[in-house]
């Protein structure tokens, strides 16, 4: 009998769409120049660079020079906060300070711990309440003169709970309209957008963001390509030193088959993202639906303001771990966020922000669907997922746990 | 799961496995000793507070030939990953049978390597594993300190 193959872990890495590979082909032997080369060979293949930084421009709402192409979201997000904070660390007489969310991606947090280390920036963490949410009523008490930067990933990729950004940009634009009155600085807007981009639209201005990050490996372009956006005027200094690529932004040969390739990836993302995510949402309504048919399993994260492709439960009596190999030995690949599964034994950041005690997180498992999930597979994985959980149940049955 | 290589035992030593070996994978699909006991001679549980992991054991001692207790029946209950399931399971295994002057010293390292060594992070599971044996048969033993 065949196993099943069933991919279910989106929000990790998503597999690279035909499409972008046909799209990428040229760029290998053809048009493999050096866009800084001024020989005809140098020249097409600038063409093309330029052709796809403006496809990423106006899949954003953004300007052509406005768009940085980095290596992937961890070193775009990287580049965003230490060129800020280095920037303004030099210029300013006060810390600088820094307001997120205890639930940002590791990348965002181990960046700006890392700057408090060396004394550049003090972090304010917003709290999220047990859905993961911000309020924008703690803001006020968050907000001093030397704030610089509010940074808050659109939606989280554990449990899918999407912030109010547009509320925040605006009550940002306002705050900022305020303190030029008061002759304070200016608090830029950071966010996190890689689990947004392949379902919501980003317009940079009507969502008031300065800078914002994302990789092409969530939605279905290669791994090792990602992108800055960076607004006119927004001060930062370069973190990868070298040439001039990328308007003095980060140096380094452009990846331009990759570029391609994530431009290539927007595009389809736009045209398709009306259809797409609405069958996406109704597939994860389902599976939520199968999920909470089995007693003890809870879902987490928020129910209205959650994105169409990630499902995150809690099961109790389990460990993550187990149900992540027991159903891989079905043939469904899924996530979890039990410390079990972590490499430092640390339950996810996330679930013990939102309040989840640890003992809680230990039955944590994270479901995400993508453009290949089919109908089939969720209904497969609702048959398969009780059994599956009984017999790991009846393994630790008499276990009493406080 | 992808297939893990047969690797040479001194280079599982030296190099840091990742991946769970084929004993691991085995214990955890199907477990050995598994469930409760009726009227068991001793229980002892067992957490570990950083990961998460609890085991249960129950022992059914007997008196061999000799006149010496052993391990007549051993029966666990695992909450935790792939790692602490198989780490008790093969326990019970390793000790079913044996003297309790024997079993008491089955080390972690023995049980990790009984099942063709740990990934470095889940080495813990072992230490579990020895620590919830050594706690039941010293409840047997202090209960019935008079024999």
């Amino acid at each position: 009998m065949n196993k099943p193959k069933i991919y279910l872990d989106y929000a990790a890495t998503t597999p690279v769409d035909p499409r972008v590979i046909k799209a990428m082909a040229p760029f290998w032997q053809e048009k493999f120049a050096n866009p800084s080369s001024l020989h005809f060979f140098g020249q097409e293949a600038k063409q093309a660079l330029d052709q796809a930084r403006s496809k990423v421009a106006q899949f954003l709402g953004a300007k052509f020079e406005e768009i940085v192409f980095t290596s992937c979201a961890t070193e775009s997000i990287n580049l965003a906060h230490k060129g800020l904070l280095e920037n303004f660390y030099l210029r300013m007489k006060e810390k600088p300070r820094v307001i997120t969310t205890p639930i940002e991606h590791k990348a965002v947090l181990a960046t700006l711990e890392h700057l408090q280390k060396l004394g550049w920036a003090k972090i304010d963490y917003l709290k999220v309440d047990q859905t993961g949410l911000v309020s924008l009523s703690d803001f006020d008490s968050l907000i001093k003169p030397e704030t610089v930067l509010v940074s808050i990933g659109f939606v989280n990729n554990e449990v899918g709970t999407v912030q109010p950004i547009k509320k925040i940009g605006n009550w940002l634009k306002l705050a900022n309209e305020k303190r030029k009155k008061q002759g304070w600085a200016k608090i830029y807007f950071h966010s996190d957008v890689t689990q947004a981009v392949g379902h919501f639209k980003i317009n940079v201005d009507k969502l008031n963001l300065d800078l914002a990050s994302f990789s092409g490996h969530k939605f279905y372009a290669p791994k090792g390509i990602g992108v800055l956006y960076l607004r006119s005027g927004v001060p930062i200094t370069r973190q990868q030193d070298g040439g001039s690529q990328e308007n003095h932004q980060r140096a380094g040969t452009e990846n331009l088959s990759f570029i391609v390739g994530l431009a290539k990836a927007l595009v389809i993302v736009e045209k398709e993202r009306s259809q797409e995510t609405k069958r996406i949402r109704n597939l994860s309504k389902r599976l939520i639906k199968g999920l909470l048919k089995v007693p003890g399993v809870h879902l987490i994260g928020n129910c209205q303001e959650r994105a169409p492709h990630i499902v995150s439960i809690l099961v109790d009596g389990v460990e993550g771990e187990s149900v992540l190999l027991a159903l891989s030995d079905l043939g469904i690949a899924v996530s979890s966020g039990s410390a079990c599964t972590s490499g430092e034994l640390k339950p996810s950041h996330v679930l013990l922000a939102m309040g989840i005690s640890p003992s809680k997180a230990h039955g944590s498992i994270r479901f995400s669907l993508g453009r290949w999930t089919m109908r089939k597979e969720i209904d497969y994985l609702i048959k398969v997922f009780p059994g599956a959980i009984e017999k790991l149940r009846r393994i630790g049955k008499g276990i009493n746990k406080n | 799961m992808a297939g893990v290589a047969s690797y040479d035992r001194r280079v599982i030593l030296r190099r840091e496995i990742k991946m769970y070996s084929k004993k691991v994978l085995d214990h955890f699909r199907q477990p050995r000793n598994m469930g409760k006991m009726r009227d068991p001679s001793a229980v002892a549980q067992e957490g570990n507070p950083v990961c998460g992991d609890v085991m249960r054991i129950y022992l059914k001692i007997g008196k061999n030939k000799e006149g010496k207790d052993y391990i007549k029946d051993i029966k666990f209950q695992t909450l935790g990953c792939a790692a602490a399931i198989a780490t008790s399971s093969i326990m019970t295994e390793m000790v079913k049978g044996k003297l309790l002057d024997e079993a008491v010293k089955v080390s972690n390292q023995a049980i990790a390597e009984a099942l063709d060594g740990l990934p470095p992070v889940k080495m813990h599971c072992s230490v579990l594993a020895q620590q919830v044996l050594q706690k039941a048969i010293k409840n047997y033993q202090s209960k019935n300190s008079h024999r």
